[in-house]
């Protein structure tokens, strides 16, 4: 007994060492697997107090940009909404429903973050604002990526560029279904496997969302095909796709909720 | 004492903010970034226990992580510096370690230049594998290391430069 004390007091540095360096290996590998990281995220009281209050200065630097962006959405929008047919002035169009099966949320990114292999964001909505895990996030451009961790005011967001995020995805023209991930090289590209060698892919096609996962609606834009080839097997393509969005400067987000997704989850539980 | 725990405490806040407001978003050539917050691992008085240095830098390490939203990858390399420290320190100083008389301030140019790329590149390199975690992709692991390593170590020498002046 004498000797093990001894030891401990003489190894304590090593001891402590190993102990909090184990800490660190776990925490690491949690946050390599989805959704399980506990403790260790940015959507806390402190951290995210801290992001928004920079934020709240850092955002009138690229404020006309911005502005540009929005303007640009709402001059789609309002395309839209006149070449349809439908006369703004007299009948009641709510256009933040989506076939009335999802609800949007506006939100800012306070920490945007691209050049690490697993990149995660955050934003200022959260809890209060009845924000939970796996609602999706756009911007008017496209895909950003999916909620992770909320606290009461803020949330943190798995982003495309995320070397464990897969989202399901397919080829426009020809609803051919693959699955969207990041090979972690640039923040400009992202890559779609899992799509059948029989489709016929070009490059210029557009990939959407599939609109299967319950998280996303159909036809939310991603990017644009740049390369393709077959993989080791041959019986699957590897597509280099270029990103609509350019995620080193998104500002303004959209958080998506699907309202049937419980009875989605529900009835696929059942079986 | 006091004041020398003082100073700590507020090197440690002051640290931690710049590299996540400001050092964390620089992003030089898409993905370099100086990490300067190692300074206070490497200026830690030599003479303090190694028990409490290890414990800071868990803490210091934890809290960029949680900025950072990086898991435990900060915490790793920097408990890492933090235990093998001491071999570093004889490794670049020799003899006036042995006596237990360094101080930063008055070391000369070179010794501490070596100090600081030892400490700097083992540290990028155990931040860098742990971020990307995979052996497939250990030439980018070292490109990462590399090209980091510059960007901080010249960082650090010209903060440490630009704060020992004030302080005569």
């Amino acid at each position: 007994m004498q000797q093990i004390i001894n030891f401990i007091i003489r190894n304590k540095n090593f001891l402590l060492f190993l102990l909090l360096f184990g800490f660190s290996l776990l925490f690491t590998i949690q946050s390599h697997s989805y959704h399980k990281s506990k403790f260790i995220n940015s959507a806390n009281f402190l951290t995210g107090g801290v992001y928004n209050s920079i934020n709240n200065v850092s955002s009138y630097f690229n404020l006309k940009s911005q502005n540009q962006l929005l303007s640009e959405e709402n001059k789609q929008l309002r395309s839209l909404l006149l070449n349809n047919g439908i006369n703004a002035d007299s009948i009641f169009v709510d256009s933040l429903m989506f076939g009335k099966s999802y609800r949007f949320y506006t939100s800012n990114i306070i920490k945007n973050s691209y050049s690490l292999s697993n990149n995660v964001l955050t934003l200022n909505k959260g809890k209060t604002d009845s924000i939970k895990q796996d609602f999706g996030v756009i911007s008017s451009k496209g895909i950003i990526g999916i909620i992770d961790k909320t606290s009461n005011n803020y949330s943190t967001v798995i982003s495309i560029l995320n070397t464990t995020s897969s989202i399901s995805a397919l080829l426009k023209n020809t609803n051919h279904l693959g699955s969207l991930i990041w090979d972690g090289d640039s923040s400009e590209f992202t890559q779609l496997t899992d799509i059948p060698k029989i489709a016929p892919v070009k490059i210029g096609d557009t990939i959407i969302t599939s609109g299967q996962s319950s998280i996303f609606p159909k036809g939310i834009p991603i990017g644009v095909v740049t390369e393709f080839k077959l993989d080791q097997a041959e019986n699957y393509y590897e597509i280099n796709l270029k990103l609509f969005n350019d995620m080193t400067s998104v500002e303004h987000v959209y958080i998506i909720e699907n309202v049937n997704k419980e009875e989605i989850k529900n009835l696929l539980s059942n079986n | 004492m006091n004041s020398i725990f003082s100073i700590h405490t507020i090197r440690f806040i002051a640290l931690v903010f710049v590299q996540v407001l400001i050092l964390n978003h620089i992003n030089f050539l898409g993905y370099i970034n100086p990490y300067i917050y190692i300074l206070f691992i490497a200026l830690f008085p030599v003479k303090n226990n190694r028990v409490v240095l290890i414990m800071l830098s868990f803490l210091l390490g934890i809290t960029i992580d949680m900025f950072s939203d990086t898991g435990g990858i900060h915490a790793g390399a920097s408990v890492f510096i933090a235990y093998i420290r001491p071999v570093i320190l004889k490794s670049s100083f020799g003899m006036i370690y042995e006596h237990q008389s360094i101080k930063f301030n008055t070391v000369d140019f070179g010794s501490k230049l070596t100090y600081f790329t030892l400490l700097t590149v083992l540290h990028h390199f155990v931040l860098f594998s742990l971020e990307i975690f995979s052996i497939s992709k250990i030439i980018f692991i070292f490109q990462k290391t590399l090209f980091s390593s510059i960007f901080t170590i010249i960082i650090s020498i010209a903060v440490t430069i630009i704060f020992t002046r004030k302080s005569k």
